[in-house]
C-alpha cells in the first residue's frame, strides 16, 4: 500500500492485512464513542457499568493511562542503551509509590471529595499554591502531549514515509477528533482496550525476538560480544545485566551514590511526586465507587506494572544486539534513517525489532497497539490539560460564574490551542535522542516539590498557606538550578559547574527540589499563620478521623479483595524480582 | 431478567475486548494457514498461527467469563449515581 506523497524509504513495509488490523481497532474505538454518544438511554447503562466495572479494570485503565508512547519508546530505549537497570523505573521508581498511594494518600482525596489534585492544593493550602500547582501542571501536560506527538508522528513517518512535520500535523488532527469523538465516555473502555493490544503486539514480538538471538543466554551473549568490542562507548556487560548498583543509569562514578541517587531521587522523590500528585492518573482512582475500590486502583495496577519491562525494556535490549542499525548506535556510530528521517536514535530500537522479526499480521497488530497507546496518551494529556485549564484556572481565576455551557466552549478552545502548541513541543522533543532524559528532566522540575508539599501538608497541621506556595516555587527553582548546573541535563542550557549527568542529572535535580521544599516549607510555617484546625478535617492526617479514611465493609470482605493484603503480596513480588535481577 | 435490571450486553468491557483480540487472532491464524509465514524474520517458527491461536483462546476466556457472569445494571438509579455529579470524571473531552 503507497500514499500519493511518498517521500522517503519507509522503515516499516506494511502490507494490507496490517493496515486492516489498524483500521478495525479505530472502527471498534470510534464504534464505542459513537454509540455511547447517540443512545442516550443505553449510555446512562454505559456510565452505570462503567461505575461496577471490577477493581482490575480500574486497575488496568490506571496502568493504560500511563502506558503511552514516552512510556513505551522510553523505556525500550533505555533498555537498549542501558539494558537491566532501566527496571529501576518500574520496580523502584513506580510500585512502591502506587502502593503508597493506595495505602496513604487515597483517602484524603477520596475523604475530602476534591475533584482534582490542584483543587486538593486549593483546600489544604489556598490560592498560592493552587495557582503554582495548576499553571505547572497545565504546561507541564502541554510538553509531554508535544512527546507523544512526536512518538506518534515518527510512527506514522516510519509507516507511510512522509516527512516529520507532516505526520505531525496529520497525528494532531487524528487525536483531536479521537478526544471530540470518543470524549470521556469512551475513555477507560480504551484504555483498558489498548492495554490488551499493547500486549498482543508486544508480547510475540519479545517471544520471536528472544528466539531470533538465541533466548536469554544468547542475549546477554550479544551484550557481552558489543561491550567487549567497544568498550569505550558501551557499558560494561555486568553494568547492563544487573539491575544494581546501576552506574551505567545514573551515569555516578560511586555504586553507593548511584544506589542513593536511584532510591532516594528515582524511587523517592520523582516516582513518589509522579505516582500520588500526578492528576491524570489519581484521578482514574478518585472517580471509582467507593473508597476500597479507589485504593485497590493502583495496587491491583501495579500487579500488571511490575511486568511491564519485560515486553519494553526486554525488547529494547534484543534489538540492540539483533538489529544492525540499533548496534552501531551503540557502538557509538550515526546512522542514516530513523523514525523521524533525522538519523537512528535508542527511540527507534522497537520498530527497527518489529521490522526484522514480525511477519504482516502480527506487524499490523504490534504497530496498533503503539499508534493506540501514543494517541490514548496524548488525549489524556490533551484532556488533562483542558479540565485544570477551564476549571481550576479559568473558572477560578478569569471569568468566574458564568454557565456551564460557557466553560465547555473554553475547554474546546483550550482543546484546539493545546493541540496545536503540542505541534510545536513536539519539534523541541524531536531534538533530543533519549526522550526519558527530557521527560524525567521535566517530572524533577515540576513533581519533586509537589510530593514534599503534599506530604509535609497532610502530615503536619502547623504547616501554613505561605509554606506552600514557597515550597513549591523554591524547590522547583532549585531543580532548574540543578539542572542549569549539570553538563546536559537541559541541553545547551546546562553549563556543566558540576559533574553530573544524563538521568543522574534528573535524580539530584529531583532530590534538590524536595530537600529545598522540606526546609522552606519548616522555616516558613515557622514564621507565618496556619490554617484553623477546624478548616483541615478531611485534608490532614491528625485532623481527620479514622473512620474517615477507610471503607467500614472491607474488613468483611475475603483477603484478596482487600487494599493491605494486596499490597503485601505487591510488595513481596517487586522485592522478588529485584532480588533476581 | 426481571425488568429492574439488565446485562451490561455489548458494553461490557469483557465482551469488546473478547470480540476484538478474538478478530485479531482470527485473521492472524488465517494468516498463519494462507499468508506467507516470513520463516526468516521469524527464526522458523509459525509466528502469526501461534500468537493467533493465543489471542483465540484469550478472546474464547473472555467472553465465556462474561456470559458466565454477566454484569448486571440496575434501571433505577441508586444512591450512588445521585452522588455523581459531585464527582465528575476527569476526562472531559470538551
Amino acid at each position: 500500500m503507497s500514499s500519493p506523497i511518498v517521500m522517503a524509504s519507509t522503515i516499516i513495509d506494511a502490507k494490507f492485512v496490517d493496515y486492516l488490523t489498524i483500521f478495525i481497532y479505530f472502527a471498534v474505538v470510534l464504534g464505542i464513542g459513537l454509540l455511547a454518544r447517540r443512545q442516550i438511554s443505553d449510555s446512562l447503562d454505559f456510565f452505570l457499568s462503567g461505575r461496577s466495572l471490577p477493581a482490575w479494570v480500574t486497575g488496568l485503565a490506571f496502568i493504560s493511562a500511563n502506558l503511552g508512547a514516552v512510556e513505551i519508546m522510553g523505556m525500550s530505549a533505555n533498555g537498549a542503551q542501558f539494558g537491566i537497570p532501566t527496571v529501576h523505573y518500574f520496580w523502584i521508581g513506580a510500585i512502591p509509590a502506587m502502593l503508597f498511594l493506595g495505602v496513604v494518600m487515597m483517602p484524603f482525596y477520596y475523604g475530602s471529595k476534591v475533584r482534582s489534585v490542584p483543587e486538593f492544593m486549593f483546600r489544604r493550602f489556598g490560592t498560592g499554591a493552587h495557582l503554582v500547582n495548576a499553571i505547572s501542571f497545565a504546561v507541564a501536560q502541554l510538553l509531554i502531549a508535544g512527546i507523544n506527538l512526536f512518538l506518534l508522528g515518527s510512527i506514522i513517518h516510519a509507516l507511510l514515509g512522509w516527512p516529520l512535520w507532516i505526520a505531525l500535523i496529520v497525528a494532531a488532527a487524528i487525536v483531536l477528533s479521537y478526544i471530540t469523538l470518543g470524549g470521556l465516555s469512551a475513555a477507560i473502555y480504551n484504555e483498558v482496550l489498548q492495554f490488551f493490544v499493547i500486549v498482543a503486539g508486544l508480547l510475540p514480538l519479545t517471544l520471536i525476538g528472544l528466539h531470533r538471538v538465541g533466548g536469554w543466554d544468547g542475549l546477554k551473549d550479544g551484550i557481552t560480544d558489543a561491550a567487549d568490542a567497544h568498550p569505550d562507548t558501551i557499558a560494561p556487560t555486568a553494568d547492563q545485566l544487573n539491575s544494581w548498583p546501576g552506574a551505567a543509569l545514573t551515569g555516578f562514578s560511586s555504586d553507593f551514590w548511584s544506589v542513593v541517587g536511584i532510591v532516594f531521587g528515582l524511587g523517592f522523590v520523582l516516582s513518589f511526586g509522579y505516582w500520588t500528585t500526578n492528576f491524570v492518573e489519581v484521578q482514574r482512582a478518585m472517580a471509582s465507587n467507593s473508597i476500597s475500590s479507589a485504593r485497590k486502583t493502583p495496587i491491583i495496577g501495579s500487579f500488571p506494572k511490575m511486568f511491564v519491562p519485560f515486553i519494553t525494556i526486554l525488547p529494547g535490549m534484543i534489538a540492540a544486539v539483533l538489529v544492525t542499525e540499533i548496534a552501531d548506535v551503540k557502538a557509538g556510530e550515526s546512522v542514516a534513517g530513523g523514525a523521524s528521517g533525522e538519523g537512528v536514535t535508542y527511540n527507534d530500537s522497537l520498530l527497527y525489532l518489529m521490522r526484522d522479526v514480525l511477519p504482516n499480521g502480527l506487524l499490523g497488530v504490534a504497530i496498533t497497539g503503539l499508534l493506540a497507546a501514543f494517541m490514548a496518551g496524548m488525549a489524556a494529556n490533551v484532556s488533562a490539560f483542558n479540565t485544570v485549564w477551564s476549571y481550576d484556572l479559568w473558572q477560578r481565576y478569569v471569568v468566574k460564574e458564568r454557565d456551564d455551557q460557557y466553560y465547555l466552549v473554553v475547554g474546546r478552545i483550550a482543546t484546539v490551542a493545546a493541540v496545536i502548541i503540542a505541534i510545536f513541543t513536539a519539534g523541541l522533543a524531536s531534538n533530543y535522542s533519549n526522550v526519558m532524559n527530557y521527560l524525567q528532566t521535566l517530572f524533577g522540575f515540576f513533581n519533586a516539590p509537589l510530593f514534599a508539599t503534599f506530604i509535609v501538608g497532610m502530615f503536619w497541621k502547623r504547616m501554613t498557606p505561605t509554606a506552600g506556595w514557597v515550597g513549591l516555587v523554591s524547590g522547583t527553582l532549585a531543580a532548574v538550578f540543578v539542572g542549569v548546573a549539570s553538563e546536559d541535563a537541559l541541553g545547551s542550557l546546562s553549563q556543566g559547574w558540576i559533574g553530573i549527568s544524563g538521568q543522574g542529572a534528573s535524580f539530584v535535580a529531583a532530590g534538590a527540589a524536595f530537600v529545598v521544599d522540606v526546609v522552606l516549607s519548616v522555616v516558613v510555617s515557622a514564621v507565618t499563620r496556619p490554617k484553623p484546625v477546624e478548616e483541615l478535617r478531611g485534608l490532614v492526617y491528625s485532623e481527620t478521623p479514622r473512620e474517615d479514611l477507610v471503607d467500614p465493609e472491607e474488613a468483611s470482605r475475603p483477603w484478596y479483595q482487600r487494599t493491605l493484603p494486596l499490597a503485601g503480596i505487591a510488595l513481596v513480588l517487586v522485592i522478588i524480582l529485584n532480588v533476581i535481577f | 431478567m426481571p425488568r429492574t435490571q439488565h446485562t451490561a450486553g455489548a458494553f461490557d468491557i469483557r465482551n469488546i475486548i473478547g470480540g476484538l483480540i478474538g478478530l485479531y487472532g482470527i485473521i492472524l491464524v488465517l494468516m498463519g494457514l494462507f499468508g506467507d509465514q516470513e520463516l526468516a524474520k521469524t527464526g522458523d517458527v509459525n509466528a502469526n498461527l501461534w500468537a493467533g491461536l493465543a489471542m483465540v483462546v484469550i478472546a474464547a476466556i473472555f467472553l465465556g467469563w462474561a456470559w458466565l457472569r454477566p454484569v448486571r445494571v440496575p434501571e433505577e438509579p441508586t444512591e450512588q449515581r445521585a452522588e455523581q455529579p459531585e464527582r465528575p470524571p476527569a476526562q472531559d473531552g470538551g
